[in-house]
């Protein structure tokens, strides 16, 4: 009887280091996690980033498994979810500037997990910052808007004064204003990434100000239906919007953040992932843009399209000097383009010519 | 300023507070009674997601706005029968129930983020809007709008002109007593709170249906709370709701108007002021009541009734 009980403990103990061993040998996935400032639903932003999540997904199928957080304020509460996360996960993506310090605070804590923290600026061993020259997709709009308004007047519905979207401003002001000098841009600051309800509002109050052109640097598809509602013309955010504007949205900028996931995620799988800092243009397919509307004359078209090409070979910088703060005083010289660091991504300034007062 | 950005001033204002006006009417009704309801914001985005979902299906705005309505008055009874037959923490409850909904709702409105449907339209009243200046101003809003004021008007007629409304009150004030002499406490808080899931449904379907044609998980971004501080505002008292649901909208719209306008105003002193004003009228109320004149702060609000007989 004691033989037998001796010899199953036996058996089992062998069985259980082959599991051990086995499972060794079969490298475990990786797990990747997310952490989104709004809803996935909001067809911006947000959606945008899913959408890339869900690219790593298809193409590594079962070596990853990723988790997402949705609606993370950007307080205290970041810190929480990023930690809670950091226990579990090989590497976090942090797609919001307001997680900037949560993110170094608890890559400290983790020296072992990687993080990737979206359009900040402070790197660590462990952390990598990467961002999209989203102000390149707004050059190529601000382009299509100066030739397409008839107010001469374009309405700018803002988030939060941050450098991600004061360039974008800049960015769009300049180039209308190299094709149409009598523009002008208002601008409201509604103080919120994503609030359907604030930016109808904001959207409205810029028509009713003379606006027939919306650009918006908030998530939702709400500025989208109200220009279609009120028959002006819009710029979709993030994502194509056009199932909002059928005939409002001329075309739109896209976020395509799926092959850098992928290429992150597989270097956690492979070892060879570093801490990194990428800016990525429409050169390299991380701005794309949407379908152009029919209703754009084929000049402006063909103007926007050469706009677009340029930037892909890199024959021109939006910000090509010489471009003077809205004070007067000097930024770039003639002929000159700013760095990546400070100018360019701690921008906090607005350029000549912009009317509106610089938020403090 | 221009007539027709002056009037696009007035029409901005009218959408900024309608959802705030039905939504506190609702709260305003449920205080007197004697409970309080925290879970305004859970009802409501139920609402805009009900409202949304059947204006997407049937296109009829009349069963939209009335789903919206059983959308609200159906989480409201979860409500109801915690409070106020197994007795739980009001304060507690009403936070979970605004927990509750906006997850239900975002949860069950997943597949409706890609839609988008007709808005209901101003309807101007024929010949009256047609009138100078005043036909704009005052015929030409969206009928809900016109809805909104018109509860407002029939919460005060019902607290004040009727028995009903009379006996609802000294519920809200003493519900021992009110129970001593015969009255139903239970029965008339559920109807109020139902009552009150209703108005917060259509406040909710306001956003989804007049506002914007979308339905986005999140989308009352907080305005459930704000229609509780207005009941505070109005220090429970019906028309004062019109009055300070204006003066909250009319901040949002006219600091986004100064923006465009370029006007140097700061927009976050602007928004804290509607805020700063209830902590005034907080502090001014609790200031009556210890000289013992104030009769407007209902004296069972947030209490549990257990009847012992």
């Amino acid at each position: 009887m004691s033989n037998r009980s001796l010899s199953s403990v036996l058996k089992l103990s062998i069985l259980s280091a082959v599991l051990a061993f086995t499972s060794n040998v079969y490298a475990d996935p990786v797990k990747a996690a997310f952490v989104y400032i709004g809803p996935t639903g909001d067809h911006g932003w947000t959606f945008a980033h899913d959408q890339g999540a869900k690219y790593v997904k298809e193409q590594m199928g079962d070596d990853v498994i990723i988790t997402t957080v949705e609606s993370v304020e950007e307080n205290s509460d970041s810190e929480r979810v990023i930690t809670s996360l950091a226990r579990k996960n090989d590497i976090i993506f942090t797609t919001s500037f307001g997680y900037m310090n949560p993110t170094i605070k608890v890559a400290k804590r983790y020296p072992d997990v990687k993080f990737e923290h979206a359009t900040g600026y402070m790197l660590e061993d462990n952390v990598a910052v990467y961002s999209a020259r989203f102000y390149e997709g707004r050059h190529v709009i601000g382009k299509i808007a100066g030739r397409m308004t008839e107010t001469n007047v374009i309405g700018y519905i803002a988030s939060f004064p941050i450098p991600e979207v004061i360039r974008g401003i800049n960015s769009a002001y300049l180039a209308a204003k190299s094709v149409n000098p009598d523009i002008e841009i208002k601008i409201v600051w509604v103080y919120s990434w994503y609030d359907p309800g604030k930016e109808a509002d904001a959207a409205n109050a810029l028509i009713a100000q003379g606006a027939d052109i919306l650009m918006q640097h908030t998530d939702s598809t709400a500025p989208m239906t109200v220009a279609e509602e009120k028959g002006i013309y819009a710029f979709g955010q993030a994502s194509d919007m056009r199932e909002w504007g059928k005939n409002a949205q001329l075309t739109g900028i896209i976020d395509d953040w799926g092959p850098y996931y992928l290429e992150r995620v597989q270097a956690v799988a492979d070892g060879t992932w570093t801490s990194t800092d990428v800016f990525h243009g429409v050169d390299s397919g991380m701005v794309k843009f949407a379908p152009m509307n029919n209703s754009m004359p084929f000049e402006v078209r063909n103007e926007a399209s050469k706009a677009i090409i340029d930037l892909t070979m890199g024959a021109i910088h939006p910000f090509t000097g010489p471009i003077n703060k809205q004070d007067g005083s000097p930024w770039l010289a003639e002929g000159e383009t700013p760095p990546n660091y400070p100018d360019l991504l701690t921008m906090d300034f607005y350029v000549e010519g912009i009317e509106a007062k610089y938020p403090n | 300023m221009n007539e027709s950005l002056f009037i696009s001033i007035i029409i901005g204002i009218s959408i900024a507070s309608v959802p705030l006006i039905f939504a506190a009417i609702g709260e305003l009704l449920v205080e007197r009674s004697g409970v309080l309801n925290l879970g305004v914001e859970g009802m409501m985005i139920v609402g805009a997601l009900l409202g949304f979902v059947v204006m997407s299906h049937t296109g009829n705005p009349y069963l939209a706005v009335l789903s919206a309505m059983l959308g609200g008055m159906a989480i409201a009874s979860i409500f109801a029968f915690l409070t106020q037959f197994l007795l739980t923490n009001q304060v507690a409850t009403g936070l979970a129930l605004t927990l509750f909904g906006l997850g239900f709702a975002a949860f069950a409105g997943r597949g409706y983020t890609e839609e988008t449907i007709q808005l209901i339209t101003a309807v101007p009243i024929p010949y009256l809007s047609d009138i100078p200046y005043l036909g704009p101003l005052l015929f030409s809003f969206n009928p809900l709008v016109y809805l909104a004021f018109f509860m407002v008007y029939l919460v005060w007629w019902f607290l004040f002109k009727t028995k009903q409304g009379l006996i609802l009150r000294a519920i809200g004030d003493n519900h021992d007593a009110a129970h001593a002499i015969g009255h139903n406490v239970v029965r008339y808080r559920v109807m109020a709170i139902l009552f009150g899931g209703a108005m917060a449904g259509i406040g909710g379907a306001f956003l989804s249906l007049v506002q914007v044609p979308i339905w986005g998980e999140g989308m009352t971004a907080g305005r459930g709370w704000i229609a509780l501080g207005l009941v505070v505002f109005a220090s429970w008292q019906p028309f004062r709701i019109i009055f300070g649901a204006i003066l909250f909208g009319g901040i949002t719209i006219l600091q986004i108007h100064a923006q465009g306008l370029n006007i140097n105003v700061s927009a976050q002193y602007l928004s804290m002021l509607p805020y700063l004003a209830t902590i005034i009228i907080l502090v001014s109320l609790r200031m009556r009541l210890k000289n013992k004149t104030n009769r407007t702060v209902p004296n069972c609000l947030g209490r549990i009734f257990h009847s012992t007989t």
